[in-house]
């Protein structure tokens, strides 16, 4: 199963490379992984998806409540929250597909942000379901690049998350 | 008044009522070392290697409860300290280690003698500091110290630059710390505990299961008044060993791949396994899918990964095992039977353990000539006194001081568990002689394993510590020759040491006393005489060669399948 985990640390040289080296170290898996400052400067958050069954993923938020640098782990369930992703990607787009190419990012309302002659490259926001939709549509055509951020992901309701 | 870094580092281990440090110096540490130099309130230990300086304040740190400290310079000092670290992570010893670093200017550009200590200890420490503001110093060691003893204790490393050293400013120790991702906890939850006290007393064939988490927990009077007021038998991991008396009818001894018959099969057959401050260990499980199959779980440790990392458990219960422990017993005295009826309620189960131990009790063959080593490890314990600190090396000595010693009291046995490193023994001896100079204090190790750390005995004689060395010399790696003989087809791959150590005059080069038992009748002679001389004595027992560890459970099997002493 997958999960969306989502962990608060300080924001403080070598701690990304503490929570990467727990994964690497135990053996659970990454798929993706964000990482970034938040409102308050002291901390940072960090996003991440990973695999397993129930078991792995207790002991997943267990190891990571561990480290003494991480404040708080919400490993979050679908119904309760709101997870985006952006990709930036780089379709091959000559004659006959171009028109196509438009159409697919007009209806995930993706931007055009840079065309050439022969390539349009979009800019798509959405949940991960959303936009791996599109780029599946957009595969055949031809993608040259894809670059993803990775999900992040926040709770629902008016109450914020803090340290 | 301000201070230096260097002279702040030892007020702030002074605070920390640290009396004794195992250090080498070095270009980066050379500031502290000379502060030390006129810092009398401190004991400074230097041992031969960096490895055995941290075994010596691991060792130091098991036998008295305390803190063990360390120092090391930056670099080739610092990389030879991971071993120690790795065996005090792998343990949960309770430490703190400091590193000499190159200026803070120069880390990352390959200076001279560095090495990114911090990168390289980050998965064997609790945590690390690399500290790069003198400002920042008296907080991080008051950190460094609170988080390496709290919790599910471990070693912690502040890694401190050269100009750090130098740079000064205003000293001021703080009071409190205050870690806000770190709160380890430690009251049980109530309910938890209650429930989990109502299953107990329904098991017909309960038994608990002891780790290192209690000596380290420092619950074994606990351990023992709750054991004795339910009537419930008690067997303990290598770690665990000590803290409930083995001479006691309840005791079941070790268990695991190297255990007593009865407590392995007294676990096989259990309906309620109550496990207090272990973690499933493979060595202690065998097969993990055949392990306790009938029994309901209660597992109560400080730290929430141990739980149900890979056992199934029923009741957790994430807490310090002493507090649970008394609030355990307090339940049990409100609502249980008293203690004879608790006895009675149990009787047919501790009948049935009683048939195993009658059926196969500890025993090994004695030889008319020969020593055997079990035979040294059970003379050792009748000539020694009763609070005496044992110290071991890694294998087949190991085992058998394990299987055969008998202890009686928590933190008097040392030994590497987890890493089960080769080596340790002999530091961790002088470590704990250190702490406790007037008790009597031994190693017994192989012939394969003193060899490795054997340069301390120059620490040893130049400290005037006095430590007993035992040596059951099979002139083989025994424990892997072992292995051979029974999955290898007697094939011993570089297990035979061949050249055979005149450890007699090895000892007496360094200055200690050296004595050697070749024959059964000579066990006694050496072992009194080696307690009586004042000052570190090197026994050697030439014992016989191709002895096994038995009984023995085979790495994967389950515990009910073990090959048995003949
Ligand atoms: C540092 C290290 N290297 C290798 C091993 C693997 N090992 C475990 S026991 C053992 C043999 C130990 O021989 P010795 O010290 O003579 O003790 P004996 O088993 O003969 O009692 C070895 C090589 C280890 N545990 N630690
Ligand atoms: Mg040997």
């Amino acid at each position: 199963m997958k999960h969306t985990i989502a962990v608060l640390v300080e924001n403080e040289f070598g701690v990304l490379s503490r929570v990467v080296g727990l994964f690497s170290g135990r053996g659970f898996n990454i798929d993706s992984l964000t990482v970034a400052p938040t409102n308050d400067e002291a901390l940072s958050r960090i996003t991440l998806v990973t695999r397993g069954d129930e078991q792995i993923i207790e002991q997943i938020t267990k190891q990571l409540n561990k480290l003494i640098d991480v404040i708080k782990v919400i490993d979050f369930e679908a119904e309760n929250a709101i997870e985006r992703e952006m990709v930036l990607v780089k379709v091959a787009a000559e004659d006959q597909s171009r028109a196509e190419v438009l159409r697919i990012a007009d209806i995930f309302r993706a931007k055009v942000i840079d065309v050439t002659p022969k390539s349009y490259t979009l800019e798509a926001t959405g949940t991960p379901a959303k936009v791996g939709a599109m780029i599946e549509l957009l595969r055949p055509l031809g993608l040259k690049e894809l670059v993803s951020t990775g999900p992040v992901v926040i709770g629902r309701g008016a109450k914020g998350w803090k340290g | 008044m301000k201070l230096n870094g260097a002279r702040i580092l030892l007020e702030c281990l002074k605070r920390e009522g640290v009396d004794t440090i195992f250090g080498y110096p070095g270009g980066t540490v050379i500031n502290l070392y000379d502060e030390l130099f006129s810092f009398k309130e401190i004991r400074h230990i230097l041992p031969r290697h960096e490895q055995a300086g941290v075994h010596a304040a691991d060792g130091y740190a098991r036998a008295t409860g305390k803190v063990g400290v360390a120092i090391a310079t930056s670099g080739p000092g610092a990389t030879n300290t991971i071993t120690g670290i790795a065996t005090a992570y792998m343990d949960s010893i309770p430490m703190v280690i400091i590193t000499g670093q190159v200026p803070t200017a120069l880390i990352g550009n390959d200076a001279f003698q560095e090495a990114d200590i911090i990168g390289i200890t980050r998965p064997c420490t609790k945590h690390n500091f690399l500290v790069k503001d003198v400002k920042d110093l008296a907080t991080i060691m008051k950190k460094a110290f609170y988080i390496a003893r709290t919790g599910r204790p471990g070693p912690v490393v502040v890694d401190l630059p050269k100009d750090v050293q130098i740079a000064q400013t205003e000293f001021k120790y703080p009071e409190t710390v205050e870690i806000r991702g770190y709160k380890p906890t430690v009251e049980g939850h109530p309910k938890q505990i209650e429930k989990a006290v109502a299953a107990i007393m329904q098991a017909k064939k309960p038994v608990i299961y002891v780790g290192g988490g209690v000596i380290l927990g420092n619950a074994s009077a606990e351990l023992v008044a709750l054991a004795k007021r339910l009537g419930i038998p008690v067997t303990t991991t290598l770690m665990g060993l000590g803290s409930f008396p083995e001479n006691d009818s309840l005791s079941l001894g070790l268990l695991g791949m190297h255990g007593t018959y009865y407590a392995n099969m007294a676990v096989s057959n259990c309906d309620m396994l109550i496990a207090i401050g272990a973690r499933f260990d493979d060595r202690v499980t065998g097969k993990i899918a055949s392990f306790a199959p009938h029994a309901k779980i209660v597992h109560v440790d400080v730290d929430p990964t141990s739980i149900k990392k890979n056992v199934r458990v029923d009741l957790p219960i994430v807490g310090d095992v002493r507090d649970v422990l008394v609030k355990m017993l307090k339940i049990v005295d409100e609502i249980g039977p008293d203690a004879e009826g608790c006895r009675q309620a149990l009787a047919s189960w501790t009948a049935e353990i009683d048939g195993w131990k009658e059926k196969h009790p500890m025993a090994y063959k004695q030889a008319t000539s020969t020593i055997k080593p079990q035979y040294v490890i059970q003379r050792l314990r009748a000539l020694s006194d009763p609070d005496a600190i044992v110290a071991t090396d890694v294998g087949q000595h190991q085992m058998w001081t394990a299987q055969f010693f008998g202890f009686t009291a928590p933190r008097t046995l040392l030994s590497s568990g987890g890493l089960g490193t080769m080596g340790f023994g002999l530091p961790a001896a002088m470590g704990a002689q250190a702490g406790f100079p007037d008790r009597q204090v031994m190693v017994i190790c192989g012939d394969g394993g003193f060899q490795m750390n054997m340069q301390e005995l120059a620490t040893i004689v130049q400290n005037r510590l006095n430590v007993k060395i035992v040596i059951l010399n099979n002139n083989f790696l025994g424990m892997v020759r072992q292995w051979q003989e029974l999955f290898f087809d007697k094939r011993y791959s570089s297990t035979c040491m061949e050249l055979p150590i005149d450890f007699i005059k090895l000892a007496e080069a360094f200055g200690a006393t050296g004595l050697q038992a070749t024959k059964v009748d000579e066990v006694d002679e050496v072992i009194k005489k080696g307690f009586s001389i004042k000052g570190p004595v090197l026994m050697e027992f030439k014992v016989a060669r191709e002895e096994k560890v038995l009984p023995m459970v085979p790495a994967g099997a389950s515990l009910t399948e073990m090959v048995l002493a003949s």
